[in-house]
């Protein structure tokens, strides 16, 4: 990043030089300047189009301005005017404001469809970057366009997958402290569009996401026992799973390939780690230990899980193959640690940590090594990747009897903390992967 | 070790007043209506009836941060609700496990599954028969004391005997 910086600035100080370096930011260390971009209005190519032009324009820079990666150049300091989607832009007009990245748009509504278009101009460089591209839809589903839009912004930008065009499951909660009310909901990513999935007549916990989305994993007290419910997102429809016989069922997650299903079973106050084949009915016990094995994540490839245990005194967090066995513990550090979950890219884990009265979300390599926390509250907790692995989503709940939950992102650089904007208290959220 | 031995006391001292101030009954105000005989205060004096199950011989047990491992005081109230069970047979018992905010979800659930079932166990060793007797956790799901410091968080870490007469399904 620092390598870019330099270069950044010295394509300011000697100009056209250095004006052949291409646009890219390297998130890897996290972004301190942030690279300065404007998104002109979208043009309305249809009468009465307007006001989508103008959401979809801003949609576009809320998601870029957001990552913190970027910061929009406002409209006021423009110098030319974009008024048509296919007229060549005047490279020093975006060049005398310091914008680096110029992205114009142009909407068309027929009836019910939706088209958006957009161009991606590397202002130094004075080129396109990437061809223009064009995206078709319905009128309502707008936003997902603008992500859409933002989705490819980023990426050329980046050189990495975005993550606008998702969604996030969460259990929506209600009520005082001492009666919470909680149901599934699902929402974009950045909090809009709030459906509910569930009503509120049991207790819901921990939704996890099938790998493309389509299916949703949680912990349901519906029948008065934790049991391991799937629901269906596009009908709502939920069924029981049917896990290895046991007292309580609770804590499941996908495998990535969505064929099994691993999850804690507890019986006689033990609670150990078993694992369910969708395919063929098959249960599998992992753990067979007398301590809590609980929290499973497999890892991206479905060879490892990443779990908690409290078999060493107190929670920490270990890896063992896929099939069970001998585990190796990889949480060394002061204090407890628990619910892992493997990073998309396979190279780190998040956890909640819990030491001198406080709670963090971290991230460690694998091994355990390098250690960095993120966060730290009265209660954080119940980590869940971004799908490129580059933020966190993570449940903050502030104490007393007024308190409650809500949901918070941060890069997994520690930078760009920020409320994820939900009305009502709101846990227990787990990302989603990007829609086709 | 002080800090620890002032908790046991505090521990004990709560276990017994939750013998006659249950939270899902009311507080003192039934106790002391006895005298005046409104309804639910004499069924409480009824030895057979739930109320006195709750009130008197005490439905719920607390815990040490952490632990599962049943005190001495509620070891007491265990004894007394195992009497009872046995004299009232057609009665069966939920045990909810419960535990307090500090501590992350899935494993809260673990814990509470942990301290039902140390209920469960004794209950059974005084005499229970097992068939009679269900755990449920719901971990830090359902708090009853809504501060966020240890004269709630002691409250919350319980296990409670719900009986009810007829299947435990």
């Amino acid at each position: 990043m620092k390598r870019f910086l330099a270069l950044i600035v010295a394509a300011v100080l000697a100009g056209p030089v250095w004006a052949q370096e291409p646009l890219r930011i390297e998130i890897t260390e996290g972004v301190i300047e942030p690279l300065p971009f404007a998104v002109p209005l979208f043009q309305a190519e249809t009468a009465g189009s307007e006001q989508l032009a103008s959401d979809i324009s801003r949609l576009v820079v809320q998601d870029l301005a957001n990552t913190g990666l970027f910061r929009e150049v406002p409209a006021s300091a423009f110098i030319s005017q974009i008024s048509s989607f296919a007229d060549p832009v005047s490279y020093p007009d975006w060049r005398a404001i310091n914008t680096q990245a110029l992205v114009t748009g142009a909407v068309a509504v027929t009836g019910d469809q939706l088209t958006v278009k957009f161009r991606l101009y590397d202002v130094f460089s004075g080129a396109e970057l990437g061809d223009g591209l064009q995206f078709a839809g319905t009128v309502q589903g707008w936003r997902r366009m603008a992500h859409k839009v933002a989705d490819a912004v980023y990426s050329r930008i980046t050189g990495e997958q975005g993550y606008f065009d998702s969604r996030v499951v969460f259990v929506a909660e209600s009520g005082p402290k001492d009666n919470r009310l909680k149901r599934l909901a699902i929402m974009e990513y950045d909090g809009a569009n709030v459906q509910f999935l569930t009503d509120s007549s049991a207790i819901v916990l921990a939704p996890r996401f099938s790998p493309t989305g389509d299916r949703v994993l949680y912990t349901s007290f519906e029948s008065g026992f934790p049991r391991i419910n799937v629901l269906d997102v596009a009908t709502v429809g939920r069924r029981q799973l049917t896990t290895q016989e046991g007292e309580m069922a609770f804590s499941p997650r996908f495998s990535r390939d969505a064929r099994r299903v691993i999850y804690s079973l507890s019986n006689g106050g033990n609670t150990d780690l078993f694992m369910t084949d969708l395919t063929t009915g098959a249960h599998s016990q992992l753990t067979s230990a007398p301590s809590i094995e609980t929290a499973p994540s497999f890892s991206p490839d479905g060879s490892q899980i990443v779990f908690e245990s409290d078999r060493s005194g107190t929670q920490q967090l270990y890896i063992m193959d896929a099939n069970g066995g001998e585990a190796r513990r990889i949480s060394f550090g002061e204090g407890r640690y628990g619910s892992p979950v493997w990073s998309p890219r396979g190279d780190l884990v998040a956890f909640t940590k819990q030491n001198a009265g406080r709670f963090h979300i971290g991230v460690m390599r694998t091994d355990g090594s390098e250690e960095r926390l993120l966060s730290a509250s009265f209660l954080d907790e119940s980590p869940t990747w971004s799908p490129n692995g580059r933020v966190i989503m993570f449940t903050r709940e502030t104490q007393g009897a007024t308190g409650g939950p809500a949901l918070y992102s941060v890069d997994i650089s520690g930078r760009n903390l920020r409320q994820v904007p939900v009305s009502g208290f709101a846990s227990d959220a787990a990302w989603g992967p990007l829609q086709p | 070790m002080n800090r620890f031995l002032t908790g046991g006391l505090l521990i004990a001292t709560l276990a017994i007043s939750a013998c006659t101030n249950p939270d899902r009954l009311g507080g003192d105000d039934e106790i002391a209506g006895a005298a005046t005989g409104n309804a639910a205060t004499s069924a409480a004096a009824d030895p057979a009836s739930p109320a006195f199950f709750q009130q008197s011989v005490g439905d719920r047990v607390l815990f040490e941060v952490d632990q599962s491992t049943l005190t001495a005081a509620a070891q007491v109230t265990l004894r007394g609700q195992a009497q009872w069970l046995m004299q009232n047979n057609d009665y069966l018992a939920v045990i909810e496990g419960h535990a307090d905010e500090q501590g992350t979800r899935e494993y809260n659930i673990a814990l509470g599954a942990r301290r039902a079932n140390a209920v469960r166990e004794f209950l059974i060793s005084q005499g229970v028969p097992a068939a009679r007797l269900r755990t449920v956790s719901y971990g830090k799901e359902r708090p009853i004391a809504v501060c966020s410091d240890e004269s709630c968080y002691t409250q919350n870490r319980r296990a409670v005997t719900i009986i009810s007469i007829g299947s435990l399904s």
